[in-house]
């Protein structure tokens, strides 16, 4: 009986374990392997350099400016994400006038909700060619309706100022990025009981004071997964960069993962480009550990 | 420990099964490839008909990079192989992204038997080259045309396109196209308003206040990837002090950029930006989006290489009559001639070194390089190839008989730089971002020819990139 039962664990643990140690846990093995070397990626043939990658990278001027980017991303992009998406999904389902049928949402929320989510249904690479063709200085639709309005003067050509480009892609990845939280948020505010809301209403709570002292932390845990989540995503933020600005112009807009990526494929320089990915790991560890018990709170039961 | 079944227990064991095993097989069995066993190449006899002795029915392999000359060219080349070797099987295939799709086939040692190497997503050359992974054009050059047997395929060849493949004096690619560098206007437009293109530089200032007076743009680049404009001033600077400065800049000669010739062209064209010369936004464009713009009459002029009138050609209006013309002369001292213009190869073939079938690559070569495969390709993409008289006789759009009138009038007053291809970074990085600094006045034309220096140093500097020397 026992035999059976283990043998039919088994056969279900197996293959998702191979299937990950394969493809996710071998190439991160491998990375550190590579990283040691001077492999031109067209070859087989390599050198061992041992840490001379690592040395090369502490001076690169390009990878220091590549996480000057990241660095920004990591800061704004989770606040302005969560700050969004909580504010929006306050408003969606608590933000109502309060009236006898008690708490609820403003007006259309429904509808809202829908549109909110809409960018998290394009894939990546269709939001960047999307803002790529809508912030062209001509023929875009963003200076086109700055014009439309009047405010013709604010017109730029976003993408090639290297001064506004890292900027402008930064308000696409909040744009694609809120809807998912929105929507998360409104489903963890469902877990939250109404009479709670009733009850600050009644004591005279204002939405600003309900949000900062009831929604926020009932939803602690929610926004501390979303916090790493958009960490995760600042670290990297690749493809849309690619896609938008490819880290122009110069390399105003670079961020790492875009500079590792031309470093491999781009300069062939796969064993220095490891080298930046193991920093990378090393990192995004360094930042998200800390993070998690740090915000480490205990659970308010309900 | 007892004998009871957990899930975390099961996952554990699992776990740490398949990570041992697999850090057994890891360096056996990882990215960077196997043993380095070279199979050996097909090979069949030579003859006079098979000088490069193709194995008859060995299958062929060819990726075509997918971008302005499209596929159906290559499909038609291919066709042609078939004819000579009808036994052989051929696989076509075609990609924008030649690095991404190729680079584990090099690895692995089974790369196909050519590829046209091109494109924003092609390999590095240098690292090819360093590497070893292509494979030596010699036997091929000195094998006989399709077209006369008594006339080696390198004697077909145009002036000035196989230095371009060239590298520490082996040959190991094959640039297919003949491309021209230069300015580019609507022939249209400037007979309409009565406008002459201009021989010198004072005079294209001239002009431009006139063209900005009547309503249009004078200007326009590729923004998003100014080294369109690093052209014009490395030609007019080639043409003021001759083709040495260019010999100095592709050597990686100390202050090669420093010459004074570099920055007095700088100078000139920098003007362009000071005066208001460029239509408003260029900067935030990419090259089709500006291209576009002076398709649809917005600018008079812009800087591209010949492979234009094909890559614009959706959009050209009917009646547009594109035209190239040289750079205007800086001076009335300048070394060469204003007719003296970029002419160079480019869309590079290559044959990588461990083919499989590496002598049908070669041959492959050698069926594009006669005449009736390059007149093919001349009248389906609308561009030179690098075939001599290749284009005779044939009826050519009003574009490219623009181009071929720019060549015949250059002659040998022709010149070309390489340093792009030896150093791609270099080009598509560095000096990239300097033009774009340059044209939107963040820097000066001295901090210009400084910051091209800077990186032009950082390239010699740094010994993981090898350095090539031209004479």
């Amino acid at each position: 009986m026992r035999q059976g039962r283990r043998l039919f664990i088994l056969t279900f643990l197996v293959p998702p374990l191979l299937l990950y140690a394969i493809f996710v846990i071998s190439p991160y093995l491998q990375t550190f392997q590579i990283a040691s070397t001077n492999w031109g990626g067209l070859t087989p043939d390599y050198q061992v350099v041992g840490l001379e990658n690592f040395r090369r990278l502490i001076h690169d001027r390009q990878v220091w400016n590549a996480l000057g980017h990241n660095a920004i991303l990591l800061v704004v992009l989770p606040i302005a994400t969560i700050g969004l998406g909580l504010f929006f999904a306050s408003m969606l389902s608590v933000g109502g006038q309060g009236g006898r049928a008690g708490i609820r949402g403003v007006r259309g929320a429904a509808l809202y909700r829908i549109v909110y989510f809409f960018p998290q249904v394009l894939s990546v690479a269709l939001i960047g060619v999307l803002w790529r063709e809508m912030y062209a200085p001509n023929s875009g639709l963003v200076n086109g309706a700055l014009r439309a309005v009047g405010l013709g003067s604010l017109a730029h050509p976003w993408l090639g100022d290297p001064t506004l480009a890292f900027w402008a892609v930064l308000v696409v990845m909040i744009w694609s990025n809120v809807g998912f939280y929105v929507v998360l948020f409104s489903a963890a505010m469902q877990s939250i009981p109404r009479d709670i809301y009733e009850a600050a209403a009644l004591d005279g709570a204002e939405r600003g004071a309900t949000l900062r002292r009831i929604t926020i932390p009932l939803l602690w845990d929610t926004i501390q997964v979303a916090w790493v989540y958009l960490a995760i995503a600042a670290l990297d933020g690749f493809a849309i960069f690619q896609i938008i600005t490819d880290g122009g112009p110069g390399y105003s807009s670079d961020v790492i993962g875009l500079r590792q990526y031309s470093t491999a494929f781009g300069e062939s320089h796969f064993g220095y480009a490891s080298a930046m990915g193991v920093a990378m790991f090393f990192l995004t560890l360094s930042i998200v550990v800390p993070f998690l018990r740090l915000t480490r709170r205990d659970r308010i039961e309900l | 420990m007892t004998d009871h079944l957990t899930r975390r227990g099961l996952l554990r064991a699992t776990s740490a099964a398949a990570i041992g095993s697999l850090a057994a097989g890891t360096l056996g069995a990882c990215a960077m490839g196997g043993s380095d066993s070279k199979s050996t190449d097909a090979k069949g006899q030579q003859s006079a008909q098979n000088p490069l002795g193709v194995k008859e029915d060995a299958p062929l392999e060819v990726v075509i990079f997918n971008g302005g000359f499209g596929e159906d060219y290559a499909k038609s080349q291919e066709a042609m192989y078939k004819q000579r070797f009808p036994k052989a099987e051929i696989k076509h295939s075609a990609t924008q992204e030649i690095s991404k799709t190729l680079q584990p086939r090099f690895v692995d040692g089974s790369p196909p038997d050519v590829i046209d190497n091109s494109g924003a997503g092609q390999i590095d050359f240098n690292s090819l080259v360093s590497q070893n992974a292509l494979a030596d054009l010699a036997p091929l050059l000195d094998a006989p045309s399709i077209d006369d047997p008594k006339v080696k395929v390198r004697d077909t060849i145009l002036g000035g396109v196989l230095p371009v493949g060239t590298y520490d004096a082996t040959t190991l690619a094959l640039n297919y196209t003949y491309t021209v560098y230069g300015i580019w206007y609507s022939e249209k437009l400037l007979t309409e308003k009565g406008w002459q293109y201009p021989k010198t530089w004072d005079e294209m200032i001239a002009l431009c206040k006139t063209i900005k007076a009547s309503g249009i743009s004078p200007w326009t680049y590729q923004g998003k990837h100014p080294r369109y404009m690093s052209w014009p001033i490395l030609s007019a600077a080639a043409k003021l002090a001759g083709p040495d400065v260019l010999l100095a800049i592709d050597n990686l000669e100390p202050n090669a950029w420093k010459h004074d010739a570099v920055k007095t062209a700088a100078d000139a064209y920098y003007q362009l930006a000071v005066d208001g010369f460029i239509l408003p936004g260029s900067e935030g464009m990419d090259h089709i989006q500006s291209q576009t713009e002076w398709c649809r009459g917005k600018a008079a002029f812009i800087s591209c290489g010949s492979w234009l009138e094909n890559e614009q050609k959706a959009v050209t209006p009917a009646d547009f009559k594109m035209a190239v013309a040289p750079t205007p002369s800086l001076t009335a001292g300048d070394k060469l001639p204003f007719a003296a213009i970029r002419g160079t190869g480019g869309e590079p073939f290559i044959v990588p070194a461990k083919a499989k079938n590496l002598r049908g690559g070669l041959e492959y070569l050698r069926v594009m390089l006669s005449k009736k495969a390059a007149a093919d390709f001349t009248q389906k993409v609308s561009s030179l190839t690098c075939v001599k008289g290749a284009a005779d006789g044939l009826t050519l759009s009003t574009g490219l008989t623009s181009v071929t009138k720019a060549i015949d009038a250059s002659g040998t007053d022709t010149f070309n730089w390489i340093y792009n291809s030896y150093y791609r970074k270099l080009e598509r990085n560095l000096v990239d971002a300097a033009c774009g600094d340059l044209f939107t006045k963040r820097i000066t034309p001295a901090e210009f020819v400084l910051r091209c220096q800077q990186g032009a140093d950082s390239i010699a500097k740094d010994d993981t990139i090898k350095k090539y020397k031209r004479s």
